[in-house]
């Protein structure tokens, strides 16, 4: 038993796909702690990749001053902890996306408010 | 005729021996084992309950006479205060957000301490430490009580202190301490006590009530400080009941070592990651400082904590797993949480403000490893665009813990460019973590955690909203709706302080000078 009881004690996680009107995806910018932590949101698998860094990044990180800088052809892009070179008309299933999967992003180069990681 | 002879009075000790030891008996009708359940399942091996020494020998009726007496002096000075517009003499209207925090955040968990030692007040089978249970679940009421009286005089010229139980059962960043304690008291007494009288009460407790306390005095809010005082004693009790209870339990059998060994790396590491909200509060809430969040964990928890642990090495227990990581936080944690309830501020119900530039002079120094390099500039960012009219809020929301609920914006220890990243697969589904404190955590006991109540997640799943919100209707504002289910009340409960109506009415009362003088 997975957990100290005193009779049987089994329960479905509370988070389970099925609940949300889209699995979740967690972004986060890394070196970009302006955006104190990656950000949740709901977003469809079937959502292709270029879509994501055309509509869905933007309306999360535009107002940081090193948005509008960054060059995309040399974003690092990692799922989870493992790097990976993105398809951009593949979608997110495609490319191993799941359920609270983790998007983290790295811009060379820029590295927050005044080199602050910020 | 006989004379009738007086009985001698029984002395105090004779006394407490009749009204606890004296009142206990073995059942006969029904098994032991059956009348409590509740103190052997999670493997704790008692042999000798006689053995528990009690840590306070108080009987209920010297109990009633020391607390009354406290309470007389408090509700003076709490009515004093109020008479005197003393909510007007405090240093600037930027420190009642501290008290906020503290009705939202703290209070409730005396309530729920309350609950949980009355839980325990009958559940153990030996007498002596059911007493100590029930006194010490008297002491979490009053305090609840007189916390809520002390601010409630607060409550009727400031936004964000009207609706703390709804706060605390639904707000967001109160999932924390909520979950913190509901994880407590959910678990066997024997983890409970561990949990909160000896991981919470004694190694951790002055972490939380001497920085809100002398911050209190600091900063010339007298209610609060008296309550402080009037909690003292108690404090001072349950401190008593916590090492008592976790030497019991490692001399009573060596099989105990391994299991309060676990318990004691998991509440540690609990503990202080809920008291990232009194380190932010202290850096950073508090107009006239106290001390640095990093001076106060060297002076209470390094020092102190460290001869603890020596002197609990002879059972076999060494430091908290975690122990070295929250020691490197103590540069980061005040500041990164700061930053987040910056930029989240929208959603809560206190308000937050980019410091002044004496004061981020003030965190350069006593900062010297981590401020300027990583903390100072975005600071600055945040002024500047909030002068050019472009206060800064997060725009999303946050990927929390599973375990500790807080956002995950805690970095590596020894790498404060990194946040840090953990995730576990249990049942086909992906958890995240911001440690591996939290992951161990989780990974002792995944069915429980499984079931966090998640704020951010609840907010996709549309469980936070009101019955009547139309998701459907073209107009409909999702934010909006989510503070309206919070009872917040917007612009006035949330957001930036500078020119909120608790910044503007404190300027027009003539707050922050001598209340005799304001009001003439």
């Amino acid at each position: 038993m997975s957990v100290t009881a005193i009779g049987s004690y089994s329960f479905r996680p509370r988070d389970t796909v099925e609940k949300f009107p889209a699995p979740l995806l967690y972004v986060g910018w890394d070196e970009h702690m302006m955006f104190p932590s990656a950000l949740a949101l709901p977003l469809p698998l079937e959502t292709p990749f270029q879509q994501v860094i055309q509509q869905v990044l933007p309306k999360l990180y535009s107002q940081h001053p090193d948005f509008a800088r960054i060059d995309w052809a040399k974003v690092q892009w990692f799922r989870g902890g493992t790097l990976f070179t993105p398809k951009l008309q593949g979608t997110l299933a495609e490319h191993g996306f799941k359920h609270k999967s983790v998007l983290r992003f790295r811009t060379p180069g820029l590295e927050g408010l005044r080199g602050s990681c910020g | 005729m006989d004379t009738r002879v007086k009985a001698k009075k029984l002395g105090l000790r004779e006394r407490y021996a009749a009204m606890t030891r004296g009142l206990h008996w073995d059942t006969t009708y029904q098994p032991m084992d059956k009348v409590f359940p509740y103190d052997t399942y999670e493997g704790i091996k008692i042999h000798d309950w006689s053995k528990w020494e009690d840590p306070f020998r108080l009987t209920m009726d010297a109990y009633w006479k020391y607390q009354s007496e406290k309470e007389k002096k408090l509700y003076a000075v709490i009515d004093a205060f109020a008479q005197n517009n003393g909510q007007l003499g405090v240093t600037d209207a930027r420190y009642i957000n501290a008290l906020k925090l503290f009705i939202q955040g703290v209070t409730p968990l005396e309530y729920y301490a309350s609950r949980g030692f009355a839980h325990l007040g009958r559940h153990f089978r030996g007498d002596g430490v059911r007493v100590a249970c029930q006194l010490q679940a008297v002491d979490e009421l009053r305090h609840f009580q007189t916390e809520t009286h002390a601010i409630s005089n607060y409550n009727k010229f400031f936004n964000g202190m009207h609706n703390p139980s709804h706060w605390f059962d639904n707000m967001w960043y109160l999932s924390v301490p909520k979950s913190f304690f509901e994880d407590a008291y959910s678990a066997g007494p024997f983890e409970f006590l561990t949990a909160v009288s000896f991981s919470f009460e004694y190694v951790l407790t002055n972490l939380l009530f001497v920085p809100f306390m002398s911050g209190a005095a600091h900063n010339g809010d007298l209610s609060t400080v008296t309550f402080g005082f009037s909690a003292q004693s108690d404090e001072s009790r349950h401190m008593t009941l916590g090492i008592e209870s976790i030497k019991f339990m490692l001399e009573q059998d060596p099989d105990n070592v391994p299991i309060v060994q676990r318990w004691v790396d998991k509440w540690f590491w609990r503990g202080y990651r809920l008291l990232t909200l009194v380190a932010m509060m202290q850096d950073y809430m508090l107009p006239k400082r106290v001390m640095s969040w990093k001076e106060a964990w060297e002076m209470y928890a390094e020092s102190s904590g460290e001869a603890l642990f020596k002197d609990l090495a002879r059972y076999g227990i060494r430091k908290p797993a975690g122990w070295d990581d929250a020691c490197e936080g103590k540069n980061h944690i005040s500041h990164q949480s700061w930053n987040a309830f910056y930029g989240f501020c929208g959603a809560a119900a206190f308000h937050t403000w980019a410091p002044s530039t004496s004061e981020l002079d003030w965190l350069t120094q006593k900062y010297p490893e981590s401020f300027k390099k990583y903390y100072r500039p975005r600071l600055e960012h945040y002024a500047a665009e909030e002068a050019a009219g472009r206060r800064y809020y997060n725009q999303g929301l946050p990927q929390l813990c599973q375990t500790c609920q807080i956002p995950m914006f805690f970095t590596e220890p020894g790498q404060p460019r990194w946040i840090a990243y953990r995730e576990t697969e249990h049942e086909g589904e992906t958890f995240h973590f911001c440690s591996d404190h939290c992951q161990t955590i989780f990974e002792n006991e995944p069915d429980k955690f499984v079931q966090s109540w998640l704020p951010v997640h609840q907010i996709f799943q549309g469980n936070c909203f009101k019955p009547d919100a139309n998701p459907a209707d073209p107009a409909f504002n999702p934010a909006s709706a989510v503070l309206d289910y919070y009872q917040l009340n917007q612009g006035q409960d949330n957001a930036e302080f500078k020119g909120s109506p608790d910044d503007q009415n404190f300027q027009r009362w003539g707050g922050g000078q001598d209340p005799q003088e304001a009001q003439l």
